[in-house]
């Protein structure tokens, strides 16, 4: 959303991916965000993971609605193609995207505002769907464009820069897509790069629905003290329960995990992710199990982080329905016409 | 009241009990016969238990129009006799069930009144409830059959193409076809002096509705997404296009489907949707009415101003707000060509009848593709849901389709470099890529201020420069959409002008004007902007009654906006209460704006 082009700097030794492109390949504009915003910490996690993925950047499609978090496509990978749509749509457009070409990888990046109330509608008919994109909410619960109203995902108690403390309800993402049935759900913090990049690589390997709601402190309008989604508060309460390693598909599993602990699932494309459980009573593959965790943690107000669920066994939109591979953008338009001899056939329907 | 091939049958039944078959199989029959029928469909909104009726007008002439008169009434419903009865013209019949009294009261003396104890007989010859009341629909076939002198073995060829896998059907429906027919010529003279004859103005045609046509056409045109929500009178034409893609887009090599319809949470998600797959180059549609083009309108503008195509079907029906959804009107014209915020207009097509809703469907999805901004096209009710007869569908199998201006991957490699919303050819219409194709295409899509490079902005200039070429590309669509129909004399000084399905009776109302030695000329618009063809045409004339079918003139409004038409000369003839028009009216309504002109 700038219009000043990022200089690119970049010298002979920077790594290369298996393109041959270095990391200052998958950058974008620079942002025009706040200086601090926890955004601009996502959009840096998303450029190293799609770098380490060897996605082709044109192969890659940036969604999003509106909002500060709606910006930051133009702040990643200036070669993919992006799509800004209107407040609380990403998921339509995407699903729609999707549908005619089911070989580009969708990354759409949405907010709390765009997600949970002007959007809430389309964004869990998407999950009902288990439309194959990754889908990032970066999570501040305030909305920043129009200076710092409440969204739906601020925590009862939490407090304004002005006014009273919120007294509703909270919508949370990670459960409400637990309840929703989908099948990729984590949550992490955008002061967590370590934690933060893996699981957006997951997400992006992931055949499916794949949710990542990124605690991402507004500065400006969120990061008070009374906050409950400021960095201080969320350092404080952060609680990591499931660390996830991505492996990507040609790669052994090299790290050393204790007997019992570790738990490599394969995704389609041959990728591995490895949960290793740091609460042992924590159990990602059970929705019921999963969700009375994340209930009770967040009773008592902690945030809980990692890879919170996954089923990689459910078939998404494409292949529910039985639709062919191919794009159907990319089939050729004479092949779906059945030509004027079979249509005198049709017409003797209506005689 | 004597007549050969010119009867309007009408039929009061209550909905969901499977009349619709048996008043099918009736016109069928009558068109079988080569003799042109037109059909209409009163309906509720509702699934079970309320009133419905089915009006079949028998034209030897072959006019398109529904009559305002009713010859022949078959009233089985008890719940609306005293209305059908009332109905009914001076001279004419009606036919009700005889196995209940009627009540005295509703007696008329200038129309003869036939009993047949349609039921008695159907409980005597069929077991089970559901079968009595089916056959019992199938019996005032046969009764109006031998009233009409309607060939019985069109019928049983019918019936036998009709429950060929089911052969022990046909028998059954004979009998419940013989129960009516016997007992008319038993006890009435048999023909009335109304009656239908073989002639031979049906061949090549087909009867056939306009949503089946609109989504027979969305699949010669190689539409492969389609999204939608549910909402009457629209939902046919996803249901057509679902049929014919379940048989043709199966690919031989996988099996697989080659489409991909998505049922969607409301409309705003299915005109995403729709966007979403034509940004990635897939020729995408939604089908909606009024209430539906309401929620879309914010993408509707989003999609004029990124320049993305779109195919909507705005199937009308009669507003404000939820309105009657199972009745008639042309009155999202001006919410059509103007809906958004903002400065926004969008191209319109207007089918005037199914025949045009499968050659629109194709040209629709080609002009989208062109322009690069949605195109809407405007059926309604009458044409979406009614069976019209029509010449034979014709496809050309030369027929390209136009994709419009999309670079290549190959285009792209030889570039320099791609700007989006760079006015190349001085049509106003830049050039576009499609994701995944090269990463030298990669631009962002954008409903904020951007230059005609691609950039975000916010300079007054830079902003001003896209929104103007945005015009120029409106002037190229008026030079591509199709052109009016126009019949014109020049020695006529006062025309009618009329669109969409207001065409059949506007037609019919010239014939009868002309017998009264008024003679006018006519246009029917077929797309928006108007052609200049049409602000022509205005010019041309001193008159031009603007025929439409709303309270607000919402035609002739949208006349003086875009082709600066002159008000004055505009009258306007307004058709607006939720039944297809009729060509009295219009002659009526004519005749009486010539009466003051001639008197000023």
């Amino acid at each position: 959303m700038t219009y000043i082009a990022k200089p690119k700097i970049s010298h002979p030794g920077m790594p290369r991916n298996s393109l041959g492109l270095t990391v200052r390949d998958y950058e974008g504009a620079v942002s025009t965000l706040c200086a601090g915003c926890g955004h601009d910490s996502v959009t840096a996690a998303i450029v190293q993971a799609v770098f380490e993925l060897n996605i082709e950047p044109h192969m890659l499609a940036k969604m999003s609605g509106i909002g500060c978090s709606s910006k930051t496509p133009a702040y990643f990978v200036s070669q993919s193609h992006g799509f800004n749509s209107v407040h609380g749509r990403m998921p339509s457009v995407t699903t729609g995207a999707n549908a005619a070409n089911r070989k580009l990888t969708y990354i759409g990046v949405s907010g709390d505002g765009d997600s949970l109330s002007i959007g809430a509608g389309q964004f869990v008919h998407a999950i009902r769907r288990n439309l194959n994109m990754c889908y990032i909410i970066e999570n501040n619960g305030v909305y920043g464009l129009t200076k710092g109203q409440f969204s739906a995902s601020a925590d009862i108690g939490t407090k304004p820069k002005k006014g009273l403390p919120n007294q509703q309800e909270p919508i949370d993402p990670v459960s409400t897509a637990i309840a929703l049935g989908a099948t990729y759900i984590a949550r992490s913090f955008s002061g967590d790069k370590d934690q933060l990049i893996p699981l957006i690589q997951g997400a992006l390997s992931h055949d499916g629905f794949a949710l990542v709601d990124v605690i991402s402190p507004c500065v400006t309008f969120n990061d008070h003290e009374g906050s409950t989604k400021s960095y201080a508060h969320t350092r404080e309460f952060y609680h990591h329960v499931v660390e996830a390693d991505y492996i990507p598909p040609a790669e052994e599993i090299k790290a050393q995990y204790d007997e019992g602990s570790a738990m490599p699932i394969e995704l389609h494309d041959g990728s591995k992710i490895v949960l290793r459980k740091i609460e042992s009573e924590y159990d990602p593959t059970s929705r019921a199990k999963a969700f009375k965790y994340l209930r009770d943690r967040f009773n008592a107000g902690e945030i809980t982080t990692g890879l919170l669920y996954i089923d990689d066994s459910r078939k998404e939109m494409h292949d529910l329905m039985g639709n062919i591979e191919t794009p159907l953008s990319e089939y050729p338009l004479d092949k779906l016409q059945p030509g004027n001899a079979e249509l005198k056939k049709i017409l003797s329907r209506y005689r | 009241m004597a007549s050969v091939n010119d009867v309007v049958i009408k039929i009061g039944t209550v909905n969901g009990t499977g009349s619709a078959s048996a008043n099918g199989l009736l016109m069928k029959s009558i068109f079988r016969m080569g003799i042109p029928v037109v059909g209409k469909n009163y309906f509720p909104s509702n699934i079970q238990g309320l009133p419905t009726w089915y009006e079949i007008r028998v034209t030897g002439d072959g006019y398109q129009a529904r009559s305002n008169r009713v010859d022949l009434m078959v009233a089985m419903n008890a719940q609306t006799y005293a209305r059908d009865l009332d109905e009914l013209a001076p001279g004419g019949w009606l036919v009700y069930d005889s196995t209940w009294p009627r009540s005295k009261l509703l007696d008329r003396d200038d129309v003869t009144v036939l009993g047949i104890p349609l039921s008695r007989m159907c409980n005597e010859s069929f077991d089970g409830a559901r079968a009595r009341i089916l056959m019992k629909n199938i019996a005032y076939v046969g009764a109006v059959a031998a009233l009409l002198d309607i060939d019985l073995n069109t019928i049983t060829t019918m019936l036998e193409e009709t429950f060929a896998s089911k052969p022990h059907l046909i028998d059954s429906n004979m009998t419940a076809i013989r129960l009516g027919y016997d007992y008319a010529t038993d006890n009435f003279v048999c023909p009335l002096p109304m009656k239908v004859e073989a002639m031979d103005r049906t061949k090549g045609h087909i009867i056939v509705d306009g949503n089946t046509a609109a989504g027979l056409g969305c699949l010669y045109a190689g539409a492969t997404v389609g999204a939608w929500y549910p909402i009457t009178p629209s939902t046919s034409l996803m249901d057509a296009f679902r049929s014919f893609c379940s048989k043709y887009r199966v690919d031989e090599e996988s099996g697989k489907r080659t489409y991909c319809i998505i049922q969607a949470e409301d409309e705003l998600a299915a005109i995403g949707m729709v966007l979403g797959a034509s940004w990635n180059g897939a020729r995408s549609f939604t089908p909606t009415s009024g209430p539906g083009i309401s929620l879309m309108s914010e993408f509707l503008g989003f999609a004029y101003y990124a320049e993305l195509p779109a195919v909507v079907f705005n199937v009308q029906r009669t507003g404000p707000s939820t309105g009657m959804p199972t009745r008639t009107q042309q009155a999202d014209i001006l919410s059509c060509a103007y809906a958004s915020h903002g400065d926004t207009k969008h191209v319109l097509l207007f089918p005037g009848d199914p025949a045009e809703c499968f050659t629109m469907a194709q040209d629709a999805f080609d002009l989208t593709e062109r322009l690069q901004t949605p195109v809407m096209v405007l059926s309604d009710l009458d044409i979406g849901m009614n069976d019209w007869m029509v010449p034979d569908f014709e496809y050309d199998d030369s027929r390209i389709p136009d994709r419009g201006k999309v670079l290549s991957a190959d285009d792209l490699e030889n570039m320099e470099k791609f700007y989006r919303y760079l006015d190349v050819d001085g049509d106003g219409i830049p050039y576009r890529t499609l994701p995944g194709q090269h990463p030298k295409g990669s631009f962002f899509t954008r409903g904020s201020g951007h230059t005609k490079y691609g950039d975000y902005t916010e300079n007054s200039g830079d902003y001003q420069d896209v929104v103007d070429r945005l015009l120029l590309k409106w002037e190229t669509a008026r030079s591509i959409v199709p052109e009016p129909e126009i019949h014109h004399s020049k020695f006529n000084k006062a025309a009618i002008l009329s669109v969409g399905s207001s065409d059949g009776a506007c037609k019919e109302a010239l014939d009868r004007l002309s017998a009264e030695k008024i003679s006018l000329n006519y246009c029917r618009v077929r797309g928006f902007p108007f052609s200049d063809s049409v602000r022509e045409f205005i010019e041309q004339h001193d008159v031009v009654y603007v025929v439409e079918q709303n309270r607000d003139a919402q035609l002739r409004t949208l006349l003086m906006l875009d082709c600066d038409a002159d008000p004055k000369k505009l009258v306007s003839v307004l058709h607006y209460n939720g039944l297809s028009l009729n060509a009295e009216f219009v002659v009526q309504r004519v005749l009486e704006e010539h009466s003051k002109g001639q008197a000023a």
